[in-house]
């Protein structure tokens, strides 16, 4: 029983249909995770932007401090040795004082100090320990506010919140529109945050001494794993004969390649502090960890490198009586450099951004002071990200993505001098 | 310090012994390169090279077996009732005495016997620096000047470098052994010390983590409970959060920028979502615990569901974000690697396109995307700055996505991070977990890798 032509062609053009609005679908569920993944993209930075533009502005106050011979010197004898250790929060406090000249009691006087950094007392005793001709004068000074006076101007804590469940009183959110409204008090370029160690203070920490300890950490990982991994893609590309050993060596890499970052960490703690005793928290040690992790990743690429070099220039090297050695350092090497230095510069930048390991090796300490040196204690960019986002400081949310718009600046700029290395250089035969 | 002046010191001599090498050769010539066997700078290498090594490896042994060596004969020396304590009273000591050694402790505030076992660490020290200095210098003296008194217009130099250089060479590649020999070593001896203390199998099939061991043993659950059953399966549920979102959402995408888009899209996109493979982890914590964390919160209020701030649905999301690129990219290589004539086939048997890549391309490139979801899954297990900010650390056996969960990483790191002793069963528990993660994302790996492997014999 055969059907007839219309009811053959009745039924290809209902399947037809059918499968032209499967087709569509199929379509829009592309278009649609294309979507998603953009998506993602502009939301991650859009929210990491939104919150760390605000940190590059700071609320400074300018105030008119009278360097009062009387509190500096309490007996009357001058004696620059006194200025060490003299009340600076008193010329502060004065100075304040003189500038709301109705606020009365204790407790009120500490409330209006509370808007000046704790820095301003540091500032003004090394100001006047630089110059003592300076006690007896009036001098207008520039003073860090306090993080929740910052706020305050940057709008997140509003008037309209309870009273109880801000951090400023009212009568501080008066002195701070009465600063503001004459010009004493302003958002300005925040160049504590990038000249600054950490500090438990928001309004006073930076990123200088994680830029720093990042910059160290890297060095070590770029002077030790460079030339080890050029020398084992030299080795195994050139000269290495393919038996047992190569293969394990091979093996051996790929899977380094993969091995979670963390376990990294615990061989860092197992073997570099705890066996050779090494010291915690250090550049060097960090470092150190990072090479091996970055490894695979620039031997791979630099493989691949010296692969693409066409088999031709190494037969003209050799014909010409170059010896094996030669021909791979003068002729073989120079030419897959700019591959090979794209790798680096990729691997680099996959451990600036690494994190855990440095977590295991003691990297996690709180610590001021810019490093030194390469075994003075030093944290990472992102371990300071990671700190600084566990802090309950509302000012700290604004520094921690200010501190990855730092960490992906350098990123960018890494990437950036890949991808030109790569334009510029890298030929195809 | 010493250290660093002393390998400037080297570095001067290296340098000497290249001069010193290069001229003797051209003077034993007759001033003239012609009759030497190789050119001059070669023999300038060679001596330098004989005057560098042997000093370095010297200098660096050394260093490392200095501390071990010192602090012994520092102990030795100690009263006996120092000497007496043992473990971590010991390590405690040592840790005085060096801080004192270091200046971190003003000597005033040190016991005496502290005092004195820190100055005599300080004068074994300086005697060491010392001799270290001489023995190295020594070393690289002697390498010079046999090498310079061997040197004759016949000596092969060329060949003797090249024969040092390729000897570099291969053992520069040896060093990725040694660093797999040095990740297996120090994680499975931590972890059997652990497994002393804890049974391997209560250990992996345990139901109760609760790692604070008490300081006294009379105080309330002071042994500790070490099963890790409730870390696999946080570090599970996470993981497949994460698949849910980057499988569909990476294959997907990749299925469209290979088939559908055209150059122009591809170029722009491509790039853009590779953008989320290079920003660090500790970004997307960031994200996941202060922006999605919260928004999931709001959205679940919003409906009536208790989600907790530290969810696994929001680590797992953001995760499964940060796999998309890595799902996308490589599946677009296996799709891109099917052979055209594959498809002009299933075209001429009347296939729409979907069609196509659904029941042809898809089901050829099936084994290589399989590959790429098993290493997407190893990345997922070894996640680690996601899951700690943004997971959470209550070790519950749950399946609510919405509550807190821990994993294996989170836990890694809340154990070490830290300052406790080294040897308590807490801390060794940290490198036992390691254990099962490396070989765990071990074995995910080589298979992942002999199915790409095999896959793309087939077609090449």
């Amino acid at each position: 029983m055969s059907k007839t032509v219309a009811q053959t062609r009745a039924l290809v053009e209902k399947s037809l249909r059918r499968r032209r609005l499967a087709e569509l679908r199929f379509q829009a569920y592309g278009i649609a995770a294309v979507s998603i993944g953009v998506l993602f993209v502009i939301l991650l930075f859009g929210s990491i932007i939104a919150k760390g533009a605000p940190a590059f502005r700071q609320a400074y106050v300018t105030l008119d401090v009278f360097i009062d011979p009387e509190v500096l010197y309490p007996d009357g004898t001058v004696d620059t040795e006194l200025l060490a250790t003299a009340d600076y929060v008193a010329l502060v406090r004065g100075s304040l004082k003189q500038r709301f000249m109705d606020v009365e009691g204790r407790a009120a006087t500490r409330q209006l100090v509370e808007l000046v950094s704790g820095s301003a007392v540091q500032d003004l005793q090394a100001l006047v320990q630089a110059d003592p001709k300076r006690v007896g004068t009036h001098q207008m000074l520039t003073f860090l506010a306090d993080d929740k006076v910052d706020q305050y101007l940057k709008g997140n804590i509003t008037r309209s919140t309870p009273e109880v469940d801000r951090s400023l009183s009212d009568q501080q959110l008066d002195w701070v529109d009465a600063l503001k409204a004459s010009k004493a008090l302003e958002l300005r370029f925040n160049k504590v945050f990038f000249t600054h160690g950490d500090s438990r203070e928001p309004e006073q920490a930076g990123v200088w001494g994680a830029v720093v300890g990042s910059l160290y950490t890297l060095g070590v990982t770029l002077l030790l794993s460079f030339p080890v991994a050029v020398a084992t893609a030299i080795y195994l590309e050139e000269f290495a004969r393919r038996n047992r050993w190569t293969d394990l060596i091979e093996v051996n890499i790929n899977n380094l390649a993969a091995v979670p970052s963390i376990v990294y960490g615990l061989l860092g703690l197992a073997m570099f502090l705890n066996f050779f005793g090494m010291p915690r928290s250090a550049p060097l040690v960090g470092g150190l960890v990072l090479a091996l992790l970055t490894l695979p990743t620039i031997i791979i690429a630099s493989r691949a490198a010296l692969k693409g070099v066409p088999p031709s220039i190494r037969e003209a090297a050799i014909g010409m009586g170059a010896s094996p050695i030669q021909t791979v350092l003068h002729h073989v090497l120079p030419l897959a450099m700019p591959g090979m230095l794209t790798g680096t510069i990729i691997g680099m930048a996959r451990a600036l951004g690494e994190t855990a390991p440095l977590l295991m090796i003691g990297m996690v300490a709180f610590i001021v002071d810019v490093p030194g040196s390469l075994s003075s204690p030093a944290t990472v960019l992102p371990v300071q990200v990671f700190l600084w986002a566990d802090s309950p400081e509302r000012a700290f949310v604004e520094r921690t993505s200010g501190a990855i718009l730092v960490l992906l600046a350098f990123l960018v700029l890494m990437n950036a001098t890949a991808v030109i290395l790569r334009n510029r250089f890298e030929r195809r035969w | 310090m010493t250290h660093s002046v002393l390998l400037v010191a080297l570095a001067v001599l290296v340098v000497i012994a290249f001069w010193v090498g290069k001229s003797r050769a051209l003077s034993l010539a007759g001033g003239s390169s012609r009759n030497l066997h190789s050119l001059p700078g070669y023999y300038g290498l060679l001596t330098a090279l004989w005057c560098a090594i042997p000093a370095l490896i010297v200098m660096s042994v050394w260093s490392l077996g200095q501390d071990a060596i010192l602090t012994h004969l520092v102990t030795t020396s100690m009263p006996t009732t120092l000497q007496l304590a043992q473990g971590s009273s010991h390590d405690l000591l040592l840790n005085e005495i060096r801080n004192v050694v270091a200046g971190n402790v003003p000597a005033e505030l040190a016991r005496p016997e502290v005092v004195t076992a820190a100055r005599e660490y300080s004068r074994l020290r300086g005697i060491a620096d010392l001799s270290l200095a001489a023995l190295v210098l020594v070393v690289a003296l002697f390498g010079l000047f046999v090498v310079r008194a061997r040197l004759a217009p016949t000596l092969r130099a060329r060949n003797a470098v090249e024969r040092i250089v390729e000897l570099l060479l291969l053992a520069c590649s040896t060093i990725a052994v040694f660093v797999t020999l040095g990740i297996v070593l120090s994680v499975v001896y931590e972890s059997l010390r652990f497994f002393h203390a804890v049974p391997v199998h209560e250990f992996l099939f345990g139901l109760d983590w609760s790692p604070q061991t008490a300081i006294r043993a009379d105080q309330v659950g002071s042994s500790g409970a070490f099963g890790a059953v409730p870390l696999f399966l946080g570090t599970l549920m996470i993981s497949g959060i994460a698949m849910l979102v980057a499988v569909p959402v990476g294959l997907f995408s990749a299925i469209y920028l290979a088939e559908y888009a055209d150059r122009r899209l591809r170029s722009v996109i491509k790039p853009v979502l590779e953008v989320l493979a290079g920003i660090p982890t500790v970004v997307y914590g960031f994200f996941a615990a202060l922006t999605v964390g919260p928004l999931l919160r709001g959205i679940g209020e919003s409906v009536g569901l208790d989600v907790s701030s530290e969810s696994a649905l929001s680590a797992g999301l953001v995760m499964g974000i940060m796999i998309i690129p890595f799902i996308s990219s490589l599946a677009d290589d296996m799709i891109s690697a099917v052979p055209q004539s594959l498809r002009d086939g299933a075209y001429a048997l009347g296939a729409t396109r979907s069609e196509t890549i659904r029941q042809v391309v898809l089901l050829a490139a099936l084994p290589g995307i399989v590959g790429g979801v098993l290493l997407a899954i190893s990345r997922a297990i070894g996640e680690t700055m996601i899951v700690v900010m943004a997971a959470g650390l209550s070790a519950k056996m749950t399946a609510n996505p919405l509550e807190a969960v821990t994993t294996v990483t989170v836990q890694i790191v809340t154990l070490l991070t830290g300052d406790q002793e080294f040897d308590s069963p807490k801390t060794l528990a940290a490198f036992a977990l390691g254990l099962v993660l490396f070989v765990v994302t071990l074995v995910l790996n080589v298979i992942a890798l002999k199915v790409v492997r095999k896959y793309r014999e087939q077609y090449e």
